[in-house]
């Protein structure tokens, strides 16, 4: 047997009617980590003790005929910015360079109750700030399948171990596209559900407003098995909803026919990679075959939503960041005042990214200029919402773009260009913006083999239909496969 | 030539409200455990850790706006507020901004000499409370306690409405008794449950332009409210007087060197790069959740000073008195209604209650004699059953005891005289032994004689005789005794 690329539902199954032995399970994935992340960087942490444990623990409980969990025996990775209680979290910061918080985030929680089996803590660019990877303080996360490129960022590390089967399913983090945009370089599912969907009790904050936990996956039923486990009111997040989960695969199946699409107008012009830009008129093209209708359609305000994203997410980072100053945890620099201490802490703690977003999060919110950058950036907020509302008051049920300008690019190729470096995100931070759900399934590849992903976004708690028109696009587009080509 | 300056004087209030829990967490609210013991990821800042409003506050806030008469808007929300300092875990304070809980309130302040004192509220609102640094340990490092950290606090802010330090002094102590009343906050300066943050600034008399203010910290006391406010005073004629300007500072006062000194070696102008709290979204200010807060509102110390004067009778010093506290006023109306007799009863709780608390160093709310318990006893001093002094040992007795009233007086012997056979015989005796009284009656004077007689028969039982069954004895005894004599003289 050889789990490695099985689906989660598969595992779940079998390890539930006794045919898959989860210890087996988890053991062959450490041994696949074991061998493959020392080049590929996708794992900060793994811990094999534990994920063995956890195996026994779901032997014990299908042997005791306890209920089955929505992840059953299925591997597990975490991004390292959720916290897990008792083992390191970094957040890809030397800053937390051998934290161990007393905690678990609640995604941990609900993981570990539904039977899945952690097995190690993913790298991404500090603190979530980056869409390459390459701002981990513990050096970048490489492509699975072509070492010199970047899987994207920030949740870099999680979809580098799902799509090279390191990880069966992983959790990320999705501030401005952090989910959305690897699982697009890797040619995997990845969504980000709406705001207050899932907990953000134990995620590391970049810019809470707009930070949201999801899945990535290798195909759209394991995220919406995986969405199953992690959506959920949570009285410990004031923003979390109390609406209640239903199962995300029930209509997965039904097909797209009678569902109006809008194609979002503003993404797939200038700029955009011819490559990427077939893939996504293909996916539209499939989904009209299947029956939908996909017509034109235009969010005026996106041609500002990424600075408004900027604005508004490095705000709050200089907010949420203060906090890491080495009075109570974290790295401390050798100081003989306070202020010494705490200046020390920053300046040496931080990555240069981190620090840049810090400086400039502050300045938007000081007096005399937080008129003409916060609050006119949450006035563009407020417009890109319209936009959406808008749109969807015209009988659209969902939107469909490009997730990525282009495909992965080569490591270094733009970590010096910072803004260059923002754009990346300039299709997925509306979604952010607005707090709507967005997910991005493999759309195709190109002669050169790298994937691209389209992106399909919804109204608000409308993560079952995004999925279902995703999961009519990976049937027409063939889906994910594991990228080194060996199973 | 000297110029006459007038002193414009504002305060700032922070009360820390009295919930279980703390603002943002499940931690104990509690003053005076052992450091660090009341702290969680939350009370840390630990990475990942969210704040969720505590319900209780927002009532107890509620409270404070409806009292002062505030406005209080559909919804409102948290800021945070941006400053460094190793006390405060995540580096910000959540606090509210532009959105606060109430604003444009108005509070009245009987002013001893100067009578009704009408303050304007700008503004209150809720936030947290840092943690506590403490200096001096463990070979010369500091250490920070966080059991105060996320303690929730309700500010409020008053209009420049004081005109001098006893004013300022006497709304803070009118604000104590607001706070204590409505049951908000423990309010206790010396525990820092009360911290009241004076703004102190001098204009010519007569002038409508403001001055430059300083802000005062570090008052623990009513006193150094106003001794801090004097001196300040002083220091700033001082520098006019010399053609000097005041800066804008923040003071510290040190009540020991009677002084005030900079808070800060060098001015700092702060920007605290406020913006709305993204943790926690909008509180809705439901219409029916607040009315429900006004319907369960306290009877405000003012208020009911007032109502004790005219429906008890009473002057307002007296009033005044038993208005002070909550407990007190609500002892003496819980005794009125069951001994309807104001001024008896207002004269008993502030002598001998509160001889009594004196004595035991007790609060009221704790005294454990209730007050229909009270109301017994007087009614026993009324119809002669105990005398004063009986009176008093009796609610010693039932204070430390906890025992009813009744079941004292007969420990301690001074239960009621009914045997009929003794009474008789004490009515009896005293009757052979006052002739006088006798003829007073023969001569149509029997009241007298028996109100007198009376008094005679309770000396001499120790109080104890009953005084129904006592009195139609005493006036059979009496007209007998007279008819006797009256045969004598051969009346038909």
């Amino acid at each position: 047997m050889d789990p490695i690329g099985w689906t989660a539902e598969r595992i779940r199954e079998g390890t539930a009617t006794g045919d898959i032995d989860p210890v087996e399970v988890v053991e062959r994935t450490l041994e696949r980590i074991r061998s493959r992340n020392p080049r590929i960087n996708a794992f900060l942490y793994t811990d094999e003790a534990g994920a063995l444990r956890a195996a026994e623990r779901v032997q014990e409980r299908v042997r005791r005929g306890g209920p089955p969990g929505w992840l059953l025996g299925v591997p597990v990775a975490v991004k390292d910015n959720q916290c897990t209680a008792g083992t390191p979290t970094t957040a890809g910061s030397a800053m937390l360079d051998g934290y161990r918080p007393p905690y678990a985030a609640h995604v941990v929680e609900r993981i570990q109750e539904e039977g899945g089996i952690i097995v190690g803590k993913t790298n991404l660019d500090e603190f979530g700030m980056g869409s390459s990877c390459e701002h981990s303080a513990f050096g970048p996360v490489r492509h699975p399948q072509d070492p010199e490129r970047t899987p994207g960022g920030s949740s870099g590390g999680s979809a580098a171990a799902v799509a090279d089967g390191m990880a069966c399913l992983a959790t990320g983090s999705d501030t401005g596209g952090s989910i959305r945009l690897p699982a697009s370089l890797c040619g995997i599912v990845g969504l980000k559900p709406t705001y207050g969907r899932v907990s953000r009790h134990g995620l590391v904050a970049y810019a809470s407003s707009m930070d949201q936990i999801g899945p990535l996956a290798r195909g759209v039923r394991d995220a919406a098995l995986m969405m199953n486990a992690l959506a959920g009111r949570d009285p410990r997040d004031a923003t979390s909803s109390s609406r209640p989960v239903p199962d995300y695969r029930a209509d997965l199946e039904r097909g797209v026919r009678g569902l109006r699409l809008g194609l979002m107008e503003e993404s797939m012009g200038e700029g955009l990679d011819a490559e990427v830009e077939r893939a996504v008129r293909g996916a539209a093209e499939a989904l009209r075959d299947q029956g939908a209708e996909v017509v034109p359609c235009s969010l005026p305000h996106t041609a500002y939503a990424a600075t408004a994203y900027y604005v508004t997410a490095m705000a709050e980072a200089s907010s949420n960041l203060a906090r890491y100053d080495g009075v109570r945890y974290g790295f401390r620099a050798p100081a003989s005042s306070a202020a010494a201490l705490v200046a020390g802490s920053r300046g040496r703690g931080f990555g240069l990214e981190v620090k840049r977003r810090v400086l400039l999060g502050a300045f938007v919110l000081s007096a005399g200029y937080a008129d003409a950058y916060y609050r006119k950036a949450a006035r563009i907020r407020t417009l890109v919402r319209r936009d959406f509302e808008r749109a969807f008051a015209t009988g659209l049920d969902a939107l469909i773009g490009p997730t990525c300008p282009h495909r992965a690019i080569r490591l270094g190729e733009r970590v010096d260009d910072p803004v260059r470096m923002y754009l990346e995100d300039v299709h997925t931070v509306s979604a952010n913006l607005a707090g709507l759900p967005a997910v991005s399934v493999p759309a195709g590849k190109a002669g050169d083999g790298l994937p691209a992903g389209v992106q399909i976004l919804g109204g608000p708690f409308e993560e079952g239909t995004i999925l279902r028109i995703g999961r009519a696009v990976e049937k027409a587009r063939g889906g994910a496969r594991l990228l080194d080509g060996e199973t | 030539m000297s110029t006459t300056y007038e002193m414009v004087i504002g305060v700032e209030v922070h009360a820390r409200l009295a919930t279980r829990s703390k603002m943002f967490c499940g931690c104990a609210n509690r003053f005076g455990a052992a450091p660090g013991t009341l702290a969680c990821p939350v009370c840390a800042g630990l990475p990942g850790s969210l704040p969720v409003p505590n319900r209780r506050a927002f009532e107890l806030g509620l409270r404070v706006c409806l009292a002062l008469s505030c406005r209080i808007g559909r919804s409102t929300r948290f800021d945070r507020k941006h400053y460094f300092y190793p006390d405060l875990p995540k580096n910000y304070q959540i606090t509210q901004y532009d959105e606060p809980l109430g604003v444009d309130g108005r509070m009245e302040v009987d002013l001893p000499k100067e009578g009704i004192l009408p303050v304007r509220i700008r503004r209150v609102h809720l936030e947290e409370d840092a943690g506590k640094n403490l200096h001096g340990r463990e070979g010369g490092s500091s250490l920070v306690d966080l059991n105060r950290a996320g303690a929730p606090l309700v500010e409020i802010v008053t209009e420049p409405d004081f005109r001098s330090p006893s004013q300022a002094k006497a709304f803070l102590q009118a604000l104590q008794r607001l706070l204590r009343t409505l049951e908000v906050s423990n309010a206790n300066m010396e525990e820092g449950s009360l911290r009241g943050e004076p703004n102190l600034s001098l204009r010519p008399a007569g002038a409508d332009a403001l001055g430059v203010k300083t802000e005062i910290k570090n008052l623990n006391s009513f006193g150094a409210v106003e001794r801090a406010l004097r001196r300040e005073a002083e220091r700033q004629r001082g520098i006019l007087e010399a053609g000097g300007r005041v800066r804008p500072e923040t003071l510290l006062w040190d009540e020991g060197r009677g002084e005030t000194r900079p808070m800060r070696s060098k001015e700092e102008a702060h920007d605290y790069r406020y913006f709305p709290e993204p943790d926690i979204p909008p509180v809705r200010l439901d219409a029916g959740w607040v009315e429900e807060i006004r319907g369960g509102l306290a009877e405000l110390p003012l208020a009911r000073r007032r109502r004790f004067e005219r429906a008890y009778g009473l002057d307002a010093a007296e009033a005044g008195i038993l208005t002070e506290e909550r407990a007190l006023a609500d002892a003496f109306e819980a005794c009125v209604r069951a001994y309807p007799r104001p001024a008896d009863v207002s004269r008993f709780y502030q002598k001998e209650v509160r001889r009594l608390l004196n004595e035991k160093g007790w609060r009221m709310q704790d005294f454990p004699v209730p007050p229909e318990q009270i109301a017994r006893l007087l009614r026993l001093v009324e119809e002669g059953g105990l005398n004063p002094a009986q009176a008093r040992a009796c609610l010693a007795e039932a204070a430390s005891t906890g025992r009813p009233v009744d079941a004292v007086r007969k420990e301690k012997g001074l239960e009621q005289l009914r045997d009929a056979s003794r009474l008789s015989r004490v009515v009896a005796g005293v009757v052979a032994e006052h002739p006088r009284a006798v003829e007073h009656v023969r001569r149509g004077k029997e009241a007298k004689a028996v109100g007198h007689l009376m008094g005679v028969i309770m000396r001499e039982t120790g109080g104890r005789a009953d005084p129904k069954a006592a009195r139609s004895l005493l006036v059979r005894a009496l007209r007998e005794a007279a008819g006797e004599g009256r045969g004598n003289a051969g009346v038909p």
